[in-house]
């Protein structure tokens, strides 16, 4: 599958405090309203102006910080397709396959604001088309393409009532 | 086959030899969620049909994020927590209780553990020696309820500790500085191993401060071997019979060791806005301080606020600097009490909190205005920490805070010790 969209750039060390404010913690119990504020302390223009289908692109150690499953929630929520960056804090990464969102360890140093992206999650290759470049990223471990192509840890629960992570 | 701590207690899991890279299902032991995480496993537990407790006895619902709540979404949260614990006979830890982390490795960890909790400081009870981690509220809850989950298994990032502190330096000076050496992401997936005569000298509050800041750089856990110490702090919250002795095979294979003399550190701070910023508080002499946070399952501890008071007994804190200190359990606020801690803290001109994570989390009980910069003994310093993207805060031992309120500015700590 292609994913199409805009990308949103950050810079490094964007932690779970950026993407889901402890000021709101008290709308942590309701996740559409919590997503208006996605990313608002990195970018407070973000959460309003992105459209669904774009993508969070940022540098180092992105999510770093708290377990907060919260945080790639509301990514998902308000509409990105994936979050690519340079590397990822650890539970972070695994919470977005948990809740059904890509994230892609890549390059993204040529990738700029506004940038318009093509992502092909089967081939693992990201086409910058506003650049003409084409990137290739490092294939997710496969069980986490396993939980991940179930649409989440639950839905994988759903369809086999218990863990089942042989690829 | 020679083991790390990590794999030795996961092989003890799975009944086989495990490897670094090795993803595994196993059992876990203990399970944890606070009043933030909460509430979101157990929907995700609603959705499945599995509103249940697997070890309901070892399953703790903590209400410490938000205590005593500051508003009503929030009283709701605690009572989605209430109603399942009353529903699967999971344990409740109210209100009045104290931190998950201080809560866990005072009555419910034990060295060999598998420890997952909806925290990401989770990693506290590395220092029993339990394979202690943090994991999100889905992966939590399936825990709960089906007593597994799955881990890759990490390879092992060995850390020598030699020496003596000086006086005035202390655990949280040497855990800031090597976060300061290998970087916010220098441990990335792995577990980090306290070792050496440095680690084995240390006591157990000493410990917990270092394994609780091993996700600040990034790994997964951060083990200490169980010893005497080990022994002596379960003896004494009413648990021997859970000490076992557990440490790492001679020829243990690390990934990467970091030796660290512990007699060459001087006090160390963070400065805004990651905890890898570090520097000597000396660096940070004569910045203005609006705010000092004395707590957090970091350093809340008994032998924290003893530091504190010794340096606050009989002066006064500066005029333009608010001093908070919030102990972290109901047992160390007691203690406190008994101690006449607290009674010195007040009269310093401090304001002292029940149990809890208090300001920590900027949630409430201390939330900072613009501009204004707060030096806090907690393990996190990032930008909105204390509920205010436009503040400023540093990080640093209980010694450089209370320090630090006394002269309304960051100080050298040793400029104050009697």
């Amino acid at each position: 599958m292609i994913l199409r969209g805009k990308a949103w750039k950050f810079g490094d060390s964007i932690s779970t405090d950026h993407i889901a404010p402890g000021r709101y913690f008290h709308l942590r119990t309701n996740l559409p309203e919590l997503a208006k504020h996605v990313l608002e302390d990195a970018n407070p223009e973000f959460a309003s102006q992105m459209a669904p289908g774009d993508f969070v692109v940022a540098g180092r150690n992105f999510g770093l910080g708290s377990s907060r499953e919260h945080a790639p929630r509301i990514i998902k929520i308000a509409g990105a397709n994936a979050v690519l960056a340079q590397s990822f804090a650890r539970i972070f990464f695994r919470n977005s396959i948990n809740v059904g969102l890509p994230v892609l360890e890549i390059d993204t140093s040529g990738i700029e604001q506004g940038d318009e992206l093509e992502v092909d999650l089967g081939s693992g290759t990201v086409r910058n088309v506003t650049r003409d470049q084409t990137l290739t990223f490092a294939p997710l471990p496969p069980v986490m393409v396993k939980i991940l192509n179930d649409g989440g840890l639950v839905e994988h629960f759903k369809k086999y009532g218990d863990f089942n992570l042989e690829a | 086959m020679s083991s790390t701590l990590a794999e030795k207690i996961i092989s003890e899991h799975v009944g086989r030899e495990v490897k670094p890279g090795e993803i595994v299902v196993t059992g876990v032991d203990v399970t944890a969620l606070q009043d933030g995480t909460g509430p979101l496993a157990i929907l995700q537990l609603e959705e499945l049909g599995m509103v249940q407790a697997h070890k309901p006895e070892k399953t703790i619902l903590f209400i410490d994020h938000a205590a005593p709540s500051p508003r009503k979404e929030l009283s709701n949260a605690h009572m989605s927590l209430r109603d399942f614990a009353a529903k699967t006979g999971a344990v409740l830890s109210e209100i009045n209780e104290g931190v998950c982390h201080q809560r866990l490795v005072e009555s419910y960890a034990s060295p060999g553990d598998i420890l997952i909790g909806a925290d990401s400081h989770t990693c506290t009870s590395g220092a029993l020696a339990a394979f202690s981690t943090g994991m999100g509220s889905t992966d939590v809850g399936i825990g709960i309820a089906t007593g597994k989950t799955w881990l890759k298994v990490p390879e092992t990032l060995r850390v020598e500790i030699t020496g003596t502190f000086a006086r005035g330096v202390y655990a949280k000076d040497l855990i800031l500085h090597l976060i300061g050496e290998i970087g916010a992401d220098g441990a990335t997936y792995m577990a980090l191993e306290f070792t050496g005569p440095g680690a084995k000298a240390m006591t157990m509050s000493e410990r917990f401060t270092l394994s609780n800041m091993a996700v600040e750089a990034g790994a997964k856990t951060g083990l200490f071997a169980s010893d005497e110490a080990t022994r002596a702090w379960l003896d004494e919250h009413g648990r021997e019979e859970d000490f076992r002795e557990l440490e790492a095979d001679p020829n243990a294979e690390y990934t990467r060791t970091v030796q660290i003399d512990s007699g060459s550190l001087d006090p160390t701070v963070s400065a805004p806005h990651t905890v890898d910023n570090t520097m000597t508080a000396a660096a940070a002499a004569g910045t203005r301080v609006h705010q000092v946070f004395i707590g957090t399952c970091t350093n809340g501890r008994i032998e924290d606020l003893r530091i504190a008071a010794d340096i606050l007994r009989g002066r006064q804190r500066n005029p333009g600097t608010r001093l908070i200190v919030t102990p972290a359990s109901r047992t160390v606020y007691m203690q406190a009490a008994s101690e006449g801690l607290l009674a010195d803290f007040a009269a310093a001109g401090a304001l002292v909190t029940g149990p809890g994570c208090g300001a920590c989390v900027g949630v409430h009980g201390g939330i900072l205005g613009d501009g204004e910069v707060c030096m806090a003994t907690q393990n996190r310093n990032f930008q909105g920490r204390l509920g205010n993207a436009e503040a400023f805060i540093w990080l640093g031992s209980p010694a450089t805070a209370a320090a630090t309120a006394l002269a309304g500015e960051i100080v050298d700590p040793r400029e104050y010790l009697r």
